[in-house]
């Protein structure tokens, strides 16, 4: 009797909401196709993240019977996530490894973004050499009067194990070594803060004094100040004409299973519409 | 005296050391509220949030939380209530109770991230339920089972042995007795337990992180991915996205917690009189 | 009807079962993922090795599991003083009524979200400590540096989430210290100091000491709170002021890398904190059932 209660209690429950929301949700006309149906489910690199979050508010807007959720995660998530088969798009701030071609039948690349490199507003230092980088990563170089800055100790903040900036960013700048075996190691010095989002190292970097940090050219704003690496300034032409030698591609990745649905929102992501909202968001069309 | 001095040292030192405390909770409590509430608007409460929550309120947010804390405390309710009549009612002395009492003292020790690297392990992926209300609430269903067994079980009992004499002496089963004299007299303490565990669901991040996922839509069904208070609390103020909403968020939360705890209070201080 | 009587009665017991059955699950689970790596990494390098560096294949835990236990140290060495004292202030100097409150006070403190404790640190702690206690620290040594981040911060915000614990537990089992025992020795002439000190502290001290190791318990297994603010930099912490990464920190953090390896390796760190806590709470239950007193 109490658990016949239950279980109605729990149906009830269950009714009502999805009732409630459907109401709530239920604006506008729609589209008979089927791709303009059901949801999608991006999970993936944070990096990626704020742009996925914008491409889908705009898609959803135009298509209102298909829903967008966009998990973060890391870039690693992404490629696991197709394979686990929980989300039907990886979105990855840096290039599919080779060993993980197994498990991506395709991959999108929805838009360019420059690594910059970023220091607590009170450093002196204004331009920096991937040299140099390298060797504040790898701990070779711990005080800013080194690279002609205060006598001050550099905080390094890095980001965890993982994640695609940190793939993209340890390989350019050769914080990753490999042997000659062909085996890479992260040689990123154990001195470093390790935050987990691009976010986080920003307000890190931001509030630490004498540190200094990787983050997304699309997420920059004053909070920071932004080296130049080589000479160059981060910016989006520079990532463009290929002088800006940090960059990687943000990719959307999928498993053989894509849905008309996903395939249909990918298609946006890439063509005119999606392109200019990346644009509005800071990064870098491709096409 | 020298030992008078001694005692009064000791006792002045003592009262410091409950000053300080109550003063560390008026200050982290004090703190949060000042820079939250002038935040905390209507828009806040009724907008979906743009920008990853940088900007616009937090609805789904707070509908998600509701959603999953409802999944979690509808799953554990009933299979606590019970287990705490079987504790209190049914079980004799022995191994099996014993083991089955260890158990659940160890399902209260469990961190919360063990929780939650098993929920994605097991109905994230192994049951295929992905990230969603349903996976979390599950899991959280287990976390909050050890405090409602204990709340229920302490009122269960307070309930005098002759209530339940008188009933079998009648004629009544033992299952009527326990559902119609005995569960009726510790309401308040089910519902103190009910309403901890309430708290710990909604103050949950770390499991909830890695079962229901982190989407900022409004959730329709329970397969669903959602983002608790929580949650969005821990990525507001790890990302730095916005000092406002980070300082609101937090507020409502602990103007949540504040109402749970006085509620409990209240519940437990007129179980104590009856 | 009795067939009726049974069938609830099972029912009821398999209610009573779930959480044996959760325990179960989640120990099969966790070991069964990380069993991989610590089989074929060797359980010994696993935890004594000094290196975590999971993309280069190196699965050594000994900085996180010293984070852990540096944070938990700082912790307890802030907490049990500072629980002790409010236990003694609640069971013996205030008033039924005023002690209601006060104990009101210590639950809600129980009753914060870990984030929220989190948030406090990285916006008050982490900054206070860089800015204040790094300068007279400095006084001292002047090699001394910190970014804020560190294992002082995470004892401070532990200490006062694990304080509920200590002052509820301690609490109980002063209060349960008979009558009679408090009545003989103000009757032999000590004082109220010396009565506490030397009667009702030591024979309250099984409790005591319980909820010393679970506060413990909660200290190791606390994520969020410590992810936001040690810093988390798998190194071994060489003072309070250093970052720190921990066992569950680091879990919460790379949850989200891909290579089965690594991700067995996470699990793993799950089995060593799940067979530390579970000692821990078994010593704790041990204890209180050896020497009689309350229950959590």
């Amino acid at each position: 009797m109490k658990k016949k209660l239950l279980t109605g209690l729990l149906a009830a429950a269950v009714l009502v909401t999805s009732l409630g929301m459907a109401g709530c949700g239920s604006g506008g006309d729609s589209k008979d196709a089927a791709a303009d149906k059901g949801s999608v489910v991006i999970a993936g690199s944070t990096s990626v993240q704020p742009l996925s979050e914008a491409v889908a508010e705009a898609y959803m807007d135009s298509n209102p019977d298909v829903t967008v959720e966009v998990q973060g995660g890391g870039s690693g998530q992404g490629i696991k996530s197709i394979e686990e088969k929980i989300a039907d798009i990886g979105a990855l701030s840096r290039e599919v490894k080779d060993e993980e071609k197994a498990s991506v039948a395709d991959e999108y690349v929805v838009a360019k973004d420059g690594v910059a490199v970023v220091v607590n507003k009170d450093v002196k230092v204004n331009d920096l050499t991937l040299e140099q980088i390298k060797d504040i990563y790898t701990g070779k170089i711990a005080n800013w009067k080194e690279v002609g800055g205060d006598d001050k100790p550099i905080t390094v903040v890095s980001r965890e194990e993982g994640s695609g900036t940190r793939g993209a960013f340890t390989e350019i700048t050769g914080v990753l070594e490999k042997d000659d075996a062909g085996k890479e190691t992260d040689k990123t010095t154990k001195d470093a803060l390790v935050q987990p989002s691009t976010g986080a190292v920003k307000k890190t970097v931001g509030s630490t004094p004498d540190s200094i940090g990787y983050v997304s050219l699309g997420a920059l704003d004053d909070s920071v100040k932004t080296v130049k690496v080589e000479g160059i300034e981060a910016t989006v032409d520079n990532v463009l004409s290929g002088d800006y030698k940090i960059q990687r591609p943000f990719v959307y990745v999928v498993n053989s299973e894509m849905s008309d649905t996903a395939k249909a929102f990918i298609e946006y992501a890439t063509g005119a519409e999606g392109q200019k909202i990346v644009e509005e968001n800071g990064f870098i069309p491709v096409n | 005296m020298n030992k008078n001095v001694k005692s009064k040292g000791y006792f002045g030192l003592i009262g410091l050391v409950a000053a300080i405390t109550l003063g560390v909770l008026i200050l982290i409590i004090g703190f949060i509220l000042v820079r939250g509430i002038p935040n905390i608007s209507l828009e806040f409460l009724t907008d979906s949030p743009r920008m990853m929550g940088k900007e616009g309120g937090i609805f789904p947010v707070i509908i998600g939380t509701l959603y999953v804390t409802l999944v979690s405390i509808i799953i554990a309710t009933p299979i606590g209530v019970a287990a705490a009549i079987y504790f209190s009612e049914y079980a004799k002395k022995g191994k099996l109770i014993n083991i089955i009492r260890f158990f659940t003292e160890v399902l209260a020790g469990i961190p919360s991230v063990i929780f939650g690297l098993f929920g994605f392990a097991f109905f994230v992926v192994f049951l295929g339920m992905g990230w969603s209300v349903i996976s979390g609430g599950l899991t959280l269903s287990m976390m909050i089972l050890p405090t409602l067994i204990r709340s229920t079980e302490e009122s269960l009992k307070t309930v005098p042995v002759s209530y339940r004499e008188g009933s079998l002496a009648l004629g009544a089963t033992k299952w009527e007795t326990v559902k119609k004299v005995v569960l009726p007299c510790c309401k308040s303490g089910v519902l103190t337990g009910l309403i901890l565990g309430i708290g710990r669901a909604i103050g949950e991040t770390a499991a909830v992180m890695l079962t229901v996922g982190g989407s900022l839509k409004l959730p329709v069904s329970v397969f669903d991915s959602t983002r608790t208070m929580a949650v969005h609390l821990y990525t507001l103020a790890s990302e730095g996205l916005s000092d406002e909403k980070t300082y609101a968020t937090a507020a409502l939360l602990i103007i949540i917690v504040l109402i749970i705890n006085t509620l409990a209070n209240y519940i437990s201080g007129k179980l104590a009189k009856e | 009807m009795k067939t009726r009587e049974k069938a609830i009665e099972k029912i009821i017991l398999i209610c009573a079962a779930v959480s044996t059955l959760a325990v179960a699950l989640i120990t099969i689970f966790i070991f069964s993922s990380g069993f991989p790596v610590l089989k074929s990494y060797g359980v010994f390098n696993f935890i004594f090795g000094e290196n975590w560096r999971p993309t280069g294949g190196q699965y050594g835990i000994l900085p996180l599991i010293a984070g852990t236990l540096g944070v938990t140290l700082g912790a307890l060495i802030i907490g049990i003083p500072t629980g002790l004292g409010c236990a003694v202030f609640l069971a013996e100097m205030l008033k039924k009524r005023s002690a209601r409150l006060f104990k009101a006070a210590i639950e809600l403190l129980a009753g914060i979200p870990s984030v929220v404790y989190g948030f406090f640190g990285l916006a008050v702690i982490v900054p206070v400590i860089r800015e204040y206690i790094l300068p007279l620290v400095q006084k001292i040594n002047p090699d001394a540096s910190s970014s804020g981040f560190s294992v002082l911060a995470g004892a401070i915000i532990l200490a006062i989430m694990i304080l509920p614990t200590i002052v509820s537990i301690s609490e109980n089992s002063i209060s349960a210290v008979p009558r009679e025992f408090r009545e003989a020795s103000l009757a032999l002439g000590a004082d109220k100091r010396e009565t506490i000190t030397k009667v009702i502290l030591p024979a309250a001290k099984s409790g005591i000491f319980s909820s010393i190791i679970l506060a413990m318990g909660r200290a190791i297994g606390e994520t969020m709170a410590v992810l936001l603010i040690t810093g988390n930099m798998a190194q071994i912490p060489g003072s309070p002021l250093d970052s720190a990464a921990t066992l569950t920190g680091t879990i919460a953090m790379e949850m989200s890398y891909a290579t089965p390896e690594h991700q067995s390796a996470l699990f793993a760190i799950g089995i060593i904190l799940f067979v530390i806590i579970v000692i821990l709470n078994s010593i704790a239950q041990a204890i209180m059932r050896k020497f009689g007193g309350m229950t959590a």
